[in-house]
């Protein structure tokens, strides 16, 4: 930004040569502003990673942004085993898991019946899809909640999967007619005269070529329902059942003066995002672009 | 090959399963919603129609003080497509330029979305905690010490120290966006006007931001729903307080379903965030529409 202000107060009526002059010194300018913002982006989640490792007194005084000087595995031990970590852990693997099948069977299945089936009312069915990607999850919760309760279905992990697969299926269906877009349709009908009916077609030859797109809405499923809040507070209350983000506000209330649980807790639930981010940037951040800027 | 009409009934079953999702969680409930609006309502026991009365006493009332918790997401809503979108729109500007270390830049300012809003919360209490807190830490080995507050705990500061790291964490997600824009412009064009004498600046402004316009409406758009429906983060960091200082609607509606048993009234503020959030989305698109 700094580059950008200092390049239009010279455009007006400066000659060529001394706008160069002046970039060499915006050019810095640039970096310095580029560095410091990493800093800011990288500080905090370097602080979370050594607080995760050390006791209360170096936290608290002694050495609050070093490295840890006792490298304090123990508080991971006691946030995993005492502070539940490793169950919450678990059920948030298993509703994203699920709330990944069901979303992509579903939305592969509609994209087909909207994108490469001839019927009347295809567009019309795909504007209403798309309705989903205004409508905020605040719209549900009283209608579900009240239902969950009347069929005794509050504290499971179907509370949760079926909400999140719905609300999910609208950027699904969005991502997959773009990547469905690309499959050339001569293929369809090579296969028909083939004699593969339009069941045959889907299985055969569009699913196997979805492998792209699928984990493109992988991810970005995964994410939504790995980091939901509002839903998981509200639907499931029991402790064996919590998701990571309910566990977390859980566990920080029981360890609310010690700060090293809390910090292995957070880096608990955040390590294998940034994992997997390390080795799958490109394709993260496409998913994210996927979706916003077709819509 | 002439193109025939699929039957009906398989189209219907490759349609089902979303069907369901879709009307189920979505569509019925939204109508459910705006039913409840109209009740007065335990949730359990019998209801009773009211009319308009909880739409009424939700723009009059004071003790709900739903105007005050508008008002603040309001403010968010500002903030974002004013201090955050410019932002975004800068490093998008500087990191489309095919500048060295590009890549980089761009993988470590998107980090911060992928991480969970309460662990980010969770982490932003530790930061602004008056005691231990490194902020304040920070303030009083500079010898700031005057400066030192607490945070979220004073009426003055916390909606800022709670808009702050939406700010850390979303500056990165429209940047991505707006970058994915900026690199979509055709290199021809700029070389052109780079060879007609053109600076970055006049570049940028007249013809990569007019080229990526749709993309800067979809930012403004989602700064703004993201602002109206803001929850997580308030819910981790104060809950509303204090003093209702940092309510927003979502936090207001939490309140009035479990703590005070309002259905009704709860029902009420979730169609009120649903047509806010419509009317700001066609609002925004007729405003870009009208640039053109």
């Amino acid at each position: 930004m700094a580059e950008k202000t200092s390049a239009s107060s010279f455009s007006l009526d400066s000659g060529k040569y001394e706008i160069q002059k002046t970039s060499k010194v915006g050019q810095v300018l640039v970096y310095i502003g580029l560095a410091i913002w990493t800093f800011v982006n990288l500080f905090p989640i370097y602080w979370m990673f050594t607080f995760s490792l050390k006791d209360n007194k170096e936290i608290f005084g002694e050495n609050v942004a070093g490295l840890p000087k006792h490298w304090l595995w123990s508080n991971y031990t006691r946030a995993l085993n005492t502070g539940h970590m490793l169950v919450y852990f678990k059920n948030s693997i298993i509703v994203a898991v699920a709330t990944i099948l069901i979303t992509l069977i579903a939305a592969l299945m509609a994209t087909y019946a909207i994108t490469r089936l001839t019927w009347k009312g295809s567009k019309a069915m795909n504007g209403f899809f798309m309705l989903g990607l205004t409508i905020p999850i605040h719209a549900s919760i009283v209608p579900i909640y009240v239902q969950l309760s009347k069929m005794h279905m509050l504290n499971s992990y179907w509370a949760l999967i079926v909400p999140y697969a719905a609300f999910s299926l609208a950027m699904a269906i969005l991502i997959c007619t773009g990547f469905m877009g690309d499959i050339p349709k001569d293929l369809d009908e090579a296969a028909r005269i083939d004699g593969c009916g339009i069941w045959g077609i889907f299985f055969k030859i569009i699913v196997p070529l979805m492998r792209p797109a699928l984990a493109t809405i992988g991810i970005y499923t995964f994410l939504q329902c790995w980091n939901e809040l509002m839903f998981a507070n509200i639907f499931n209350s029991k402790d064996e059942l919590k998701t990571l983000p309910v566990g977390i506000q859980a566990l920080s209330g029981q360890y609310t003066t010690d700060w090293g649980p809390i910090g292995a807790a957070l880096v608990v639930a955040t390590f294998p995002t940034l994992l997997v981010y390390v080795f799958l940037s490109k394709k993260i951040q496409e998913s994210f672009i996927a979706g916003a800027v077709k819509g | 090959m002439k193109k025939k009409v699929t039957n009906g009934l398989n189209v219907f079953a490759f349609l089902l399963p979303a069907l369901l999702l879709f009307v189920g969680v979505l569509i019925a409930p939204i109508i459910l919603s705006g039913y409840y609006s109209f009740f007065d309502w335990n949730g359990f026991g019998a209801k009773t129609f009211i009319g308009i009365s909880n739409y009424k006493e939700l723009f009059t009332s004071n003790a709900i003080g739903f105007l005050k918790a508008l008002r603040n997401s309001l403010l968010l809503a500002f903030l974002s497509v004013f201090i955050q979108l410019p932002m975004s729109l800068g490093l998008a500007l500087i990191l489309g330029r095919n500048i060295k270390g590009e890549r980089g830049f761009l993988s470590v300012y998107f980090m911060p979305v992928l991480i969970s809003t309460v662990v980010i919360g969770q982490l932003w209490l530790k930061i602004y905690n008056p005691s231990y807190g490194i902020l304040n830490v920070t303030l009083t080995k500079l010898g700031l010490e005057s400066l030192t507050r607490t945070w979220l705990g004073t009426k003055e500061t916390a909606l800022w120290a709670c808009f702050v790291p939406t700010l850390w964490q979303y500056v990165g997600y429209h940047m991505l966006l707006l970058y994915a824009g900026v690199k979509s412009v055709s290199p021809e064009l700029r070389e052109a006007a780079k060879i007609d004498g053109a600076t970055n600046g006049q570049i940028n402004r007249y013809i990569v931001i007019p080229g990526i316009k749709p993309i800067i409406r979809v930012s403004v758009i989602f700064a703004i729903t993201g602002s109206l429906k803001s929850f997580d983060l308030i819910y981790v960091l104060t809950n509303g307080g204090p003093l209702h200082a940092t309510e927003v609607p979502s936090t207001l509606m939490i309140n009035m379903l479990f703590l005070r048993n309002r259905y009704g009234m709860g029902s009420t503020i979730a169609v009120m965030l649903i047509i806010l959030c419509f009317a700001f989305a066609l609002l925004i698109n007729k405003i870009f529409k009208e640039d053109k």
